[in-house]
């Protein structure tokens, strides 16, 4: 608990502050730019992306030993990892637009064989002699703790860069998202803005690819942004909201880690991001489980005073358990059901809108005003005074409400 | 094709082939109801699936880690149809939140458990070792008719063939449901087949073959099985039984082509060493996948090529 604190406060060392810090801005990285990509419904594409960009680090490697470099340049594997990764959203596009294979088909396709090709060149790898001890299998699952402060400036640079240009292009990324068609009549070209998203998925996953590895980073693409989804109805804020989330998972995380030995760092990240996804998803003040359980629970209830109190006024006899608990706590009847003073009074101002009511749906029935009828709504909240007077006028003068 | 093939190459090979149709033979039909990618949540999921069995039997042994995996896939399953009904997410991005944590939760405990000597290991769950599931007491082909040295064939086979039997058994069993099922799931369910429980047993099957094949050859085969030959099948034809034939064909052709390039190939380009057999089973199956997408007869949609 000390050690996680220590962490937590940056000041369990120098290396552990670095990852710390490292972990959020790539989080909040990942988290922005994923959120387009989650709103054009094409999250699974960061899938297949993560794992075409393992044969890119295989034929990286290879290419500079060949060529007499050292191999293990950061710099060129990235870049070979970029290049076979673009490939294989290319390969992904051409299978959806030229033959009958859905998305999802071709998602699945180009990930696994990519990585199966991936797999080949590793092995090829192990046999050269310049590769026994490359230790590019660290790219499957990351090794945050190995980060260096030039890594850490790659990802502060690198993130902040991409995290600009989600800004940039917000507009026409929302636009795309939401309504392609009408945005490529309003004069977007949709075919660079989708290629926009996927460049900047591709470039968070190739700045990430060393730090939580590329099985991982795909969390961290996909799982920010639907945490977002749930606070917020607008893509803007769910970008910022994403970022945070993503930043959150990063920073706590790396801190968990710190705290006990193997507890290793790209898993724990992605189990925090997973748990603020699913706080997120109980307890969202709108879209949350629990928010909606609540407003279901007082729809209900209102339901069934008004219809408590319709039976009351028209003196039928009340059965419904919940009904008659409802009115019970609501004050309106006694414990053996005869009603109260208040009960009385509320149930004949119930008839009378019902009433109303039924009087507007005969005279606006080819309206929505007919549509907005649907039996709890107080009538006064839809219609002014004078149009209420105006029913009255129709409806003839009060009857009592003998009960 | 002497007494070194029987006894290094042969299981290996036959190994691989049951794996690959084990598992296309569920991924014809996940493909065709556009489900292709459960199959990769399902093959990520097994990870924590056998990491938990572990942890709660305290062997490696095949048959609790099936059950272990099984169980997983359920609960990958249930929870991504949580993710996507309770927060109202399209079902890729509920997909991608529910296997990405889940496999963040296998790699964690496998990382927390003490897994020396026990093999049981990232690397080897994503890549498998197809090449060390030899068979040495098969000194000869005779040994085929040996009981001695039959009874000491790797137990990975035994359970693929099991279960590859098993998988053919159920779907030519379940053939006439899952065929109405998968092309109208409404009409389907007018005539009175559950079709949610035949969904939730597609799936169970698929995890199945997915565990059994995994155990033996790592993930990467397992995915690359469940959706490349049944897309290139759907490519070479429009009717359910000649798909069905294509997708084994294309399954066998990848695992044997596979085998021998991995096995043969770098000798043959000058190499010494040969490379994964499971990561060039899959690239085969690209390869034929990369093919029929160029030349399948099938490889438009309908009515698209009339009218362009």
């Amino acid at each position: 608990m000390e050690r996680f604190l220590d962490a937590l406060l940056l000041s369990a060392g120098y290396n552990s502050a670095l990852v710390a810090i490292g972990a959020a801005l790539l989080g909040f990285a990942a988290g922005a730019c994923g959120t387009f990509m989650f709103l054009r419904k094409r999250a699974l594409v960061s899938d297949a992306l993560a794992h075409a960009t393992l044969p890119g680090i295989g034929l990286a490697f290879i290419v500079m030993v060949a060529f007499g470099g050292d191999g293990r340049n950061l710099v060129g594997l990235l870049l070979g990892s970029a290049i076979t990764a673009g490939l294989g959203v290319l390969v992904v596009d051409w299978i959806v637009s030229r033959t009958r294979l859905a998305e999802d088909a071709a998602i699945g396709a180009v990930l696994s064989v990519f990585f199966g090709l991936g797999v080949v060149l590793l092995t090829v790898i192990q046999t050269m002699s310049a590769g026994r001890q490359a230790g590019l299998e660290s790219f499957l699952l990351g090794s945050t703790a190995g980060m260096l402060f030039q890594d850490a400036v790659f990802i502060a640079v690198g993130g902040a860069l991409a995290v600009a240009f989600t800004w940039a292009l917000r507009r026409p990324m929302t636009l795309v998202s939401f309504d392609a068609d009408y945005a490529a009549a309003s004069g977007y070209n949709v075919r660079f803005v989708d290629i926009a998203i996927m460049g900047l998925v591709l470039a968070i996953t190739v700045i990430g690819l060393k730090l939580v590895g590329l099985i991982l980073i795909v969390a961290l693409l996909i799982i920010p942004p639907v945490t977002a989804r749930f606070w917020t109805e607008r893509a803007t804020a769910m970008i910022w909201i994403a970022g945070a989330a993503g930043s959150v998972s990063g920073y706590i995380g790396t801190a968990i880690s710190a705290s006990a030995p193997a507890l290793p760092t790209g898993p724990i990240i992605v189990l925090v991001c997973a748990a603020l996804m699913l706080v997120s998803l109980l307890f969202a003040p709108r879209r949350g489980v629990l928010a909606a359980a609540l407003q279901f629970y007082r729809f209900q209830r209102r339901v069934h005073l008004r219809q408590g109190l319709l039976a009351l006024a028209r003196q039928e006899p009340i059965h419904d358990r919940m009904t008659l608990s409802v009115l019970r706590k609501a004050g309106l009847i006694r414990r053996d059901g005869v009603p109260t003073e208040a009960g009385r009074a509320q149930a004949a101002k119930a008839l009378l809108d019902e009433q109303r009511w039924a009087m507007v749906r005969r005279l606006h029935a080819d309206t929505t005003r007919a549509g907005s009828y649907d039996g709890v709504t107080p009538i006064e909240k839809v219609l002014t005074r004078d149009e209420i007077a105006e029913i009255d006028r129709r409806l003839g003068p009060p009857q009592e409400v003998t009960a | 094709m002497g007494s070194e093939f029987v006894q290094l190459s042969l299981t290996p090979l036959l190994i691989g082939i049951l794996a690959s149709i084990a598992c296309a033979l569920p991924g014809t039909f996940l493909l065709l109801r556009r489900e292709a990618l459960i199959s990769d949540a399902i093959g990520h999921v097994t990870l924590p699936g056998i990491v938990v069995s572990f942890l709660f039997t305290g062997v490696v042994a095949a048959w609790p880690m099936m059950i272990g995996a099984g169980a997983a896939a359920l609960v990958a399953v249930a929870l991504i149809e949580a993710v996507k009904r309770l927060g109202n997410i399209e079902s890729g991005a509920a997909m991608g939140v529910v296997f990405t944590a889940l496999f963040a939760g296998g790699v964690l405990l496998l990382e927390q458990t003490d897994t020396s000597g026990v093999h049981l290991d990232v690397q080897h769950a994503l890549m498998g070792n197809l090449e060390s599931l030899v068979w040495l007491a098969g000194r000869d082909w005779s040994a085929l008719t040996d009981p001695a040295a039959l009874a000491k064939l790797p137990d990975e086979l035994v359970r693929l063939a099991v279960v590859c039997v098993f998988v053919v058994a159920l779907t030519i069993a379940f053939w006439r449901p899952l065929k109405i099922a998968t092309f109208d799931e409404a009409f389907a369910r007018t005539v009175g087949i559950p079709t949610r429980l035949l969904s939730l047993g597609l799936v169970m099957t698929a995890a199945v073959a997915a565990v059994a094949a995994f155990d033996a050859v790592g993930v990467c085969i397992v995915i690359a099985m469940f959706i490349c030959p049944p897309a290139a099948a759907r490519l070479m034809s429009d009717r359910l039984e000649v798909n069905l034939l294509w997708t084994v064909a294309f399954a066998t052709l990848s695992a044997v082509l596979g085998y021998v390039l991995a096995g043969y190939g770098p000798l043959w380009l000058g190499g010494s060493h040969s490379v994964s057999a499971a990561g060039m089973i899959a690239t085969v199956s690209g390869i034929i996948l990369a093919l029929t997408a160029l030349f399948g007869p099938c490889r438009t949609r309908t009515g698209e090529a009339a009218a362009t």
